[in-house]
């Protein structure tokens, strides 16, 4: 059992790469997908709904086989891992999309016409203010969009990638205990899984902190310190 | 290549019967789901706080690992017990246990924003605790939760396709088995797959959306 410990956490380490990566692929969709989803002009909206709509309706594993089985026959062959960060990724962005539609909606009417009052532009507008408090806003069901992801990213075993679930699947095969090895596999994930939250939970604190809302994020004890060093934000 | 429409109609009702399966395992699914979610939210409610406690964490735990190694816990896991049955009655409690966990958390917040007034009502009309929740709380609590528990009824709908790896023969199975049978490239065969899949959900969302402005979204 112990000396096949390795063999898991290099699970482990696949699956939490896949996670990353397609976290980071999911958010920029979202951004891109809720920013245009936002916008004034109705048939830039429709960009936005289009993408949603069509990657919210196949499933990822769906995706994940037109990409790996069947896209080869019109002459492109992804690399296994990569057809399966770039299924999650759009699968995920198109719901990331949603919220981040929703929370930039959520931002009040009177925070954008300050904006116009202050004369700002576009960029500036949505820099300085729109995003940070849509930030906030969209944190907590990023997080869960993120343990979806993560969760997702089990079936990529299916399209030969030997993440953490392979990796189970061929000890089991190979002689393991039934109960034990298929334990183990819930318990790394629930543990991947506090992991990720722990990390959204910081982020969300943080980003209210920045905000001036919430219990204070305690970076800095004394404020005789802070003109010293710099906070590093 | 090119497209041949020849092949893709010719698979169409081979694709049609693994849609039949799909759709078979996502009825059953949400059904043992919205059954099952009600029992854990009132179980939190109602039973001492351990109880609570404890279903909590297993309810957390269930919503934080992966449907698929549930799938085979349960499918290679009961068998060790002595219990045996068939790949589609395991999808089955596997995705109707799964989605239990996400559907309690919808009956819980639709059970929360019941007015504080109707049970103060329901006290001083001195209800027994069963008409209390039968006659008041779950008659206004559940109509909140419609649109929320139908998006979980597309999500299932879409997780359906994981039920493979145990060896259901559900809509991409059958397009994977097809092609791999005939020898034929499986693209046209995807591609339908994908298609398929996009001509239940998006009419399905449209009316889950309908269903949100017809009943007040919690």
């Amino acid at each position: 059992m112990l000396n096949s410990l390795p063999l898991y956490l290099n699970g482990v380490w696949v699956t939490v790469q896949i996670t990353v990566a397609g976290a980071a692929l999911a958010l920029a969709l979202s951004f891109a997908a809720g920013l245009l989803g936002s916008a004034r002009r109705r048939w830039i909206r429709a960009i936005g709904r289009v993408y949603t709509e069509f990657f919210r309706g196949v499933a990822a594993l769906v995706l994940m086989y037109w990409l790996f089985y069947a896209l080869p026959y019109v002459g492109f062959r992804l690399d296994p891992m990569f057809a399966a960060i770039l299924a999650l990724g759009l699968n995920v962005g198109a719901y990331g999309g949603e919220v981040v539609r929703g929370a930039v909606n959520a931002v009040p009417r009177a925070q954008i016409e300050a904006t116009t009052a202050l004369n700002m532009g576009y960029v500036q507008r949505m820099r300085l203010v729109v995003i940070p408090q849509a930030w906030a806003a969209m944190l907590p069901p990023m997080g869960n969009l993120l343990i979806e992801l993560m969760k997702g990213s089990a079936v990529v075993g299916l399209i030969t990638v030997s993440d953490l679930t392979f990796v189970v699947r061929q000890q089991w095969s190979s002689g393991g205990d039934t109960l034990v090895v298929w334990g183990l596999a819930l318990l790394f994930y629930f543990l991947i899984a506090q992991a990720l939250l722990l990390g959204v939970r910081y982020l969300e604190r943080r980003a209210n902190a920045r905000l001036g809302r919430g219990p204070a994020f305690r970076a800095a004890p004394e404020p005789a310190a802070a003109s010293a060093g710099g906070s590093g934000r | 290549m090119s497209w041949d429409w020849d092949y893709a109609l010719s698979a169409l009702p081979i694709l049609l019967q693994g849609l039949q399966l799909t759709v078979i395992a996502t009825i059953g699914g949400y059904v043992l789901a919205i059954v099952l979610g009600l029992v854990v939210a009132l179980v939190r409610r109602l039973a001492p706080r351990w109880a609570g406690t404890g279903v909590y964490w297993v309810m957390e735990f269930i919503r934080s690992t992966p449907l698929l190694v549930q799938l085979f816990v349960l499918y290679f896991g009961l068998p060790v017990f002595g219990i045996v049955l068939p790949p589609m009655v395991v999808g089955i409690i596997g995705l109707g246990l799964h989605y239990a966990a996400y559907t309690a958390e919808v009956y819980r917040s639709g059970i929360e924003a019941v007015p504080r007034g109707q049970w103060e009502a329901a006290t001083a009309l001195n209800l027994p605790t069963r008409r209390v929740w039968t006659g008041v709380v779950l008659p206004q609590a559940i109509p909140k939760v419609i649109p929320a528990l139908g998006n979980y009824l597309i999500s299932m709908f879409k997780d359906t396709p994981l039920l493979l790896a145990i060896g259901v023969v559900e809509l991409l199975n059958s397009a994977y088995r097809h092609s791999a049978r005939t020898f034929e490239d499986p693209f046209e065969l995807m591609t339908m797959v994908g298609l398929l899949f996009l001509a239940v959900s998006i009419p399905s969302a449209i009316f889950i959306r309908h269903l949100e402005r017809r009943y007040a979204a919690v």
